[in-house]
Order: structure tokens, then sequence, then C-alpha cells
């Protein structure tokens, strides 16, 4: 199958370098497929989609190099003609999402809480920087600690700390096995057996109870997936209902109040908050469909050791949980030595940098 | 080129009255266990990189946070440089002290404040040694699956500020993966959380950046740990090559046929015959080169996977594939591996180990450029790999007594980095910069990659107060050893004045 591939990093860098010369704010953009999440942007857009194509993949290194502009469906689909996936299953459509914007994001799917997050298996990057150089971090091995680690920093910086123009991740083999259970558990049920298997080495890769009944999915080797399966009884269900949790497809979604997205320790029980709520991650990430305000939707999250991101644009100044003071004060001073203008994607996470 | 620090080469440092600065800390802290004498000052001269020392101008053991807090707080207000130790096990000299600056032991932070067996974590103070975290979670069938082979001794906060490995990298991670949450007092001494109890934390990730920053950043005081639950059963076999390319090739087939063993070792001759000697671990001593494969899981699979990937070495030309047949045979086949580098040092006086990566491809090339690199050097090299994971410890053998044996395996390590670097991979692996790699760092990044990693030092620490010279070269550094590098081919070895 043959992918578009351009280099357009010179292009990129020269965007920048006006952007720098006239002081200007740029909004960095790949298929825009999650350009809702954030808080709103002013400037000059910046299209990453020119610079694409997989640089490199040797299945066998487990490595895959592509530019920051590649489709990620594309990234996709020659991972999975060699047996092969991005473990940390980020949502991937028609929505044109690209790989910079998978990593710029960091959004993982249901598997993160066994397999790791997207700046897990990042292992090196290209960044054209607020100082207008085009500089390479990390590489395509799997250990490398030399210097700082600037490419997993990038992941989850939304563009705020440089422009990613090229990446390469850690993938894996695809399990050999797969199976879709669901429990008849309600979601208090749900989270107390899953606490007890949390304690034991059994083949979950997906937890979430969705309102009714608990789905997981096993994968792993014939043997121990087959066997958990006969053991758990329930309801087998398509795989695809993953897809439809994924790409937030669900009925529970279609709820036209405000989605937050609450982040939690493992062992954290059933939030008391008004609204609907639907379980992922073994109950580490939870959907809320709510019009309570942010205030008490933070506070809650945080009493627990977590936080709250606001998924529905507009209904906070701060969809991402404001910072304690000092620690925003350095977020402030790495973003001002990395880009002393300010130009990358200026508010997009915080008001203040 | 002198690795001790050279304020020609790393930046001038601040003049420091030493009088004063203990008054001052006397003062402030009167329980505070200060070390001052010279016999006292000695243990502390270098840690795990034992050919690089030099006297710090005093030792600070505290035992309660505030008292860091304080003595940062203290070191920040007079401008003292302030390097951190932990238990000492760092093999790249990322603690090795200053004769201007104050070494900070956390040593003493000792305690593990918490396992919890249901959100599977363990919060520890920093000086917890990393085989205890597991300890301590063994009776809820939990453990802490980063395993460097110093596990016994390093403790955890020099394991976070090294990002430290073992030989379980591939299936389970490194440090940065196995890490929730860090506190950290800032160059100022003020208390900063990075990270979280939940999964993901809200900002950038500074979890990730803190993660190797070998102590330039930050002192960390707490750690949160992820615990797994401990695997039912693995297996070991252990495969016998005619050849170090069939074993290379063999890595690639095992990765290629979609499994992702626990472990994934390799051993070149005389890494096997040091081994066998000192452990009696049942290795073929006369193979040329050995895999060690482990897989773990639940049984059914283990057993698929053994079978699997016994099919997979035999047709990559193994000799010989034997799995160990109990739990007593796994482990010396272990010990033989873990034991390697002790193994080496009773055939030799001194070792030097190296710690680059590559990517798994280029091993047979790189192993032969090693060879050639040996005859130049005139010195032998035992070949020890994390084959999984594509990190060398070429350990070069040499006597320190004998005049220029040391100068020559400091150009050969230098000379393998750097090949390293060349084929697409890394000074370091795991071992970290310190002060060890300091000049490799010139060949791998560049002028305006180092001014970027300047810049965000800067950002924690503008002053450059915390382990000054570690991890990041000046440019000024970097272009005297550019300078010298030139004509290191063509100088006679044994007579260049290094020291």
């Amino acid at each position: 199958m043959a992918y578009a591939d351009q280099d357009a990093s010179a292009e990129l860098l020269e965007q920048v370098n006006q952007a720098r010369a006239r002081g200007t704010a740029l909004q960095i953009r790949g298929g825009a497929s999650k350009a809702w999440l954030g808080r709103p942007q002013q400037g000059e857009v910046l299209d990453t989609r020119s610079h694409c194509g997989i640089v490199n993949h040797d299945p066998s290194e487990l490595v895959i190099t592509a530019r920051a502009g590649t489709p990620l469906r594309d990234i996709i689909v020659a991972l999975d003609d060699a047996g092969q996936m991005l473990p940390c299953e980020p949502p991937h459509g028609d929505d044109g999402a690209t790989l910079g914007g998978l990593v710029a994001a960091g959004l993982s799917g249901p598997r993160r809480p066994w397999a790791g997050s997207v700046r897990d298996f990042v292992l090196g990057t290209r960044v054209i920087t607020g100082l207008g150089k085009h500089l390479r971090f990390g590489g395509e091995v799997m250990k490398n600690v030399a210097g700082y680690d600037l490419s997993r920093l990038m992941a989850g910086s939304f563009g705020c700390l440089g422009l990613i123009s090229e990446v390469s991740l850690k993938v894996l083999p695809k399990p050999r096995c797969q199976a879709h259970v669901a429990l008849a558990l309600d979601s208090g049920q749900a989270l107390q057996q899953l606490a007890h298997w949390r304690q034991q080495a059994l083949p979950i890769s997906a937890a979430c109870h969705d309102g009714e009944q608990l789905r997981l999915r096993l994968e792993g080797g014939e043997g121990s997936v087959l066997a958990f399966r006969e053991r758990l009884g329930g309801e087998d269900f398509a795989a695809g209902w993953w897809q439809d949790l994924n790409h937030r497809r669900l009925a529970f979604f279609h709820d036209p109040r405000p989605l937050w997205r609450l982040s939690l320790p493992d062992n954290s029980p059933l939030l008391d908050l008004p609204g609907a709520q639907l379980l992922d991650w073994a109950g580490a990430q939870r959907w809320l469909k709510s019009d309570t305000s942010p205030e008490q939707i933070r506070t809650s999250a945080s009493r627990l050791g977590g936080h709250a991101t606001c998924y529905s644009p507009g209904c906070t100044d701060s969809p991402f949980q404001p910072l304690p003071p000092l620690l925003l004060r350095y977020h402030q001073q790495l973003k001002q030595r990395l880009d002393p203008q300010g130009i990358f994607n200026p508010g997009r996470m915080y008001a203040e940098f | 080129m002198n690795i001790l620090y050279d304020e020609l080469l790393d930046g001038p440092l601040p003049a420091v009255d030493k009088q004063a600065l203990l008054q001052a800390l006397r003062a402030q802290l009167p329980d505070l266990d200060i070390l001052i004498s010279e016999e006292d000052l000695k243990p502390y001269e270098c840690d795990g990189l034992s050919a690089y020392r030099t006297t710090p101008l005093l030792v600070v053991l505290p035992r309660r946070i505030e008292q860091v807090q304080a003595i940062l707080a203290l070191c920040h207000q007079r401008q003292v440089p302030v390097v951190t130790r932990g238990a000492g096990t760092g093999l790249s000299g990322g603690a090795l002290p200053l004769a201007q600056g104050v070494l900070l032991v956390m040593a003493r932070f000792n305690r593990i404040l918490e396992i919890d067996p249901v959100a599977r974590t363990a919060r520890v103070q920093p000086g917890v040694r990393n085989l205890a975290i597991s300890q301590a979670a063994a009776p809820y069938g939990l453990y802490y699956a980063p395993d460097p082979s110093s596990q016994i001794a390093c403790s955890i906060g020099g394991n976070v500020a090294e990002n430290a490995g073992g030989v379980h990298c591939l299936k389970y991670g490194l440090t940065v993966h196995n890490l929730l949450k860090v506190q950290i007092l800032t160059v100022e001494g003020q208390c900063l959380t990075l990270g979280a109890d939940s999964l993901d934390a809200p900002g950038f990730d500074l979890l990730a950046l803190f993660t190797g920053s070998e102590g330039m950043l930050g002192v960390i005081t707490e750690v949160t740990v992820r615990l797994l639950p401990r695997p039912p059963l693995a297996k070991v076999l252990l495969a016998s090559f005619d050849a170090v390319e069939q074993a290379g090739a063999a890595v690639a087939a095992i990765i290629r046929a979609g499994i992702i063993p626990a472990g994934l070792e390799m051993m070149d001759n005389l890494a096997i015959r040091a081994a066998e000697d000192f452990i009696h671990a049942g290795y073929p001593v006369d193979a040329q080169a050995i895999l060690l494969c482990e897989l773990d899981g639940v049984e059914a699979d283990v057993h698929d996977d053994c079978e699997r990937v016994r099919e997979v070495l035999q047709q990559a030309g193994a000799s010989d594939v034997r799995q160990a047949r109990d739990e007593a045979e796994r482990v010396r086949f272990w010990a033989g591996r873990k034991n390697a580098f002790p193994a080496v040092g009773r055939i030799s006086a001194d070792y030097y180990c190296m710690d680059g990566t590559i990517p798994r491809r280029e091993l047979p090339h790189v192993l032969r450029a090693i060879a050639e690199l040996s005859g130049k050097y005139r010195l032998r090299v035992a070949n020890v790999f994390h084959a999984g994971d594509g990190n060398m410890h070429p350990l070069i053998l040499f006597d320190a007594n004998q005049p220029g044996e040391l100068e020559r395996a400091e150009a050969f390590g230098g000379e393998i980095l750097e090949l390293c670097v060349r084929v697409g991979g890394s000074i370091t692996g795991e071992h970290g910069v310190g002060r060890e790699k300091i000049n490799q760092m010139c060949a791998q990044f560049n002028s305006d990659e180092l001014t970027l990693f300047h810049a965000v030092k800067a950002a924690f620490d503008p002053l450059g107060l915390l382990n000054p010279g570690k991890n990041i070269p000046t440019l000024h550094r970097c272009a005297e050893f550019g300078a010298m590098h030139v004509h290191v081919g063509q100088l006679p070895f044994p007579d260049l004045e290094r020291f």
C-alpha cells in the first residue's frame, strides 16, 4: 500500500521563523480532530499535513518513525499489515487525526491502564523549536537516557513547547487471542470485582462499566484468555464496541449536558455527583455528563487525588484543571525558556502561557 | 581530557566560604549531621564509578525533609553548589562530588511510607533500596518491575534520577514507565509534586522530564511507584550459538514471531567463560554466544511461548537449546548473567563498563567493529548485551597499574559510544551521562540541541547550582573535545597525557 510521503520540514521551519520575526502566534494544526479540546486559540494556522509519510518501520525493531502530518490511519494500517499495534490505542477514525496530534494531545484508549500511555511509547521526536531550530531528541532505540527526556515531555504538551515534526514510537505485536465479555454487575460491584482482580496476573486489557454492565476485553495467549473467559461466564459481545467507546460514539455521549473526563487513582470509590457516569480504565477514567459546576466536579476529583478536564468547549475558561501556583510558575518558566516569544499555541492549555 | 570538573571547560563555580557556610548550617540546623574531616569525607569521594574521585567540600546527612529544605534554601541564598547522592551505586559519576560543593546524602530517608495493595502502589522515601520495595510488596503477590543489577543496594531516588533499567525493560519498561508521582524540592527548597496518584496529571509531563534528569533540576524527596502482580510462572531457555551473528539474527526472529520475552540477554564467549568459572551456571563454554530468553505470565501461555521460541531458536541455527528444568536451574542461569560484571572482574585487574544502545539490526556490525577496536587498543573486551532492547554492555578489560592502560580503555570506550551514535543509537541506555560520558554527549547532540537542554536547566535552576558539570556539556567543552578529537586517531595513546 502506498502512502503520501513528503518532507516539508523546510517550509514548516520557514513559517516558524517568520512567526518569530514578526512575533505572531501560530496555532499548530494537523487534522483538527482534537481542536475542540483545550482553550480557544488565536493566531495563524500552521498546517502540519504537508509534512507526512512513514520514514521507517522495521517490524523486528518494534519501532515506527513517521512525520507529524502522517494520518494516524496510515500508521495503524501499516502496523496492522505487520501484525503490530500502538498499544496505547489512541482514538483514530475518519476524523483525519495525525501522528503529531496524537502525541501533542497524548490521548490514550481503553488499553491505557494495562499497556501504558502515549508518552510511554514515545522513543524520539524531531522538534522545530521556539529558537528556530529543527532538532532531534531521543531516537529509535528502546533505551536512551542521554540528556533530558524532551521527547516524552512533548507528549501531551498540546504544541505549547515546540512544533513536533517527526516521532518514533515503540510498537508491539498484536495479541494472539481476544475475547469480549459483559457481566451483569452494577457499578459498585464492578469496582469491587476489579479491585480484587487487580492483584492477580490476568489477561484483562480493557474494563468499562457502561452504566448497566461491566464490559471486559481479554487479550493474551489462547490458553490464558480462553481459561479466564470460561471462568467469567457472562455474555459475549462484538469487538467494535471498544471503538465506539474510544471515539465516544456510545449513546451515553449523546446526552446534551457538558462532558467531563475525571482521572482518578485506581482505588477511588463511586463519585456522588449529579449527572450520568461511565467508568472506563477499570475506574481510573470516568466520563461524566453533568450540568453541575466545574468547581464541584474538580473538588470531587481533587479530593480523591485526581483531576478533571472539560471536554465540552465553552463551558469553562479553563478546560484543563488549574495548576497550583508554584507548579504553574515552573510551567511558565519552561515555556519562557523554550518558546521565549510565545509563538506556539499560546493559551491552548492555560491562559497564563 | 580531564573528566573532573574543570572551570575552564565547565564554567566558573561560585567561590564558597567553607567556614561561613558551616557556621550558617550549624546555626540553622543544630542537629544536622555534617561531615568535614578528611577521613569522614573519604568514603564519599566517588560513586560506583570509582576511577574518578573528588573530596567534597562537606557532606550533609539530613534525617528530615525540612532539613533538606533548609539546606537547599541556605545553599541557594549563599550560591553554594549541591550534589545529591543516594546509595552511591551509579556507574556514570552522576554523584561525583565537587570540591566547592556540598554533598547532600539522601540515604537516611529509607522508610517505606505505604504499600496500597488495592491501588497497587508503593509510596517510599528516596533512600529505600529498589529490592526492598519488591520485598515489602511480596506478601500481596506484587512487585516493582524495574530491576537494575545493583537492585540489592541502589535506592529508588537514584533510580528515578537516572531512569534506571534492568533486564526486563522490553516487556516491563524503564523506571519512567513505572512511576506515578514524585515529590521534589526545587533549588530554592520549595516542595513540588510531579505526576499524581491518578494515571495522568494536568499540565506538562514534568514527571517524565525529571526522570533521568540526574539531579540537575531538583531533589527527589518521595516516590510513588506502580506495582505489578507477580507473574505466576517464569521459564528460561538457554540457547547456544557457534556465531554471534546467528544469535543476533535469532533475537530479531523471536520479536518477529510476535513474542515479547520478559528478558532476552546475550553474552559472548569471553563473558560466558568468565561467568561459568565464577558461578558454575552450566553455560556452554565453547559457544561463541548464548541467549537467555525468559518467558513469564500465566502457565498455559508460558508453555506455548516456550515451544514457539524453541522452534525459532532452532531455525535460527542454535547448536543447543535448553530449558531450565526447575526453579533452581532458572535462578542459576540468571545468576551467571547477573554476575557477569564481577565475573569479568576476576579475570582482569580492572574493567570499564560501557552502556551504549543500538538498533538490534546493527548488532553484528557493531560487534565486529568492537572486535577490531579491541585489536587497535590492545585491550580485551567481553560483551554482555540486553539483546531485547538493544542495550550493550561491552566490558573493556585493563590494568590501571599499567601506565597508559586506563587512558587506552577510556579512548576505546569513547570510540564504542561514538559508534553507537553513528548507527542510530545512544551513548547511554541506563547508566546515565553523569560525568563519565560528558564528552560523548558532544557526539550525540549538536550545539543547538545542547543549547535547548541548557534552556530546560535554566527554567528550573538558573544559577546552575544543582549538580554542576553533569549530564549536559557546555558548548565550550564540546568545542575543545571536537578539536582534540580530530587528532585522536593520530596520537600514540600510551604517550597521550590525559590527566
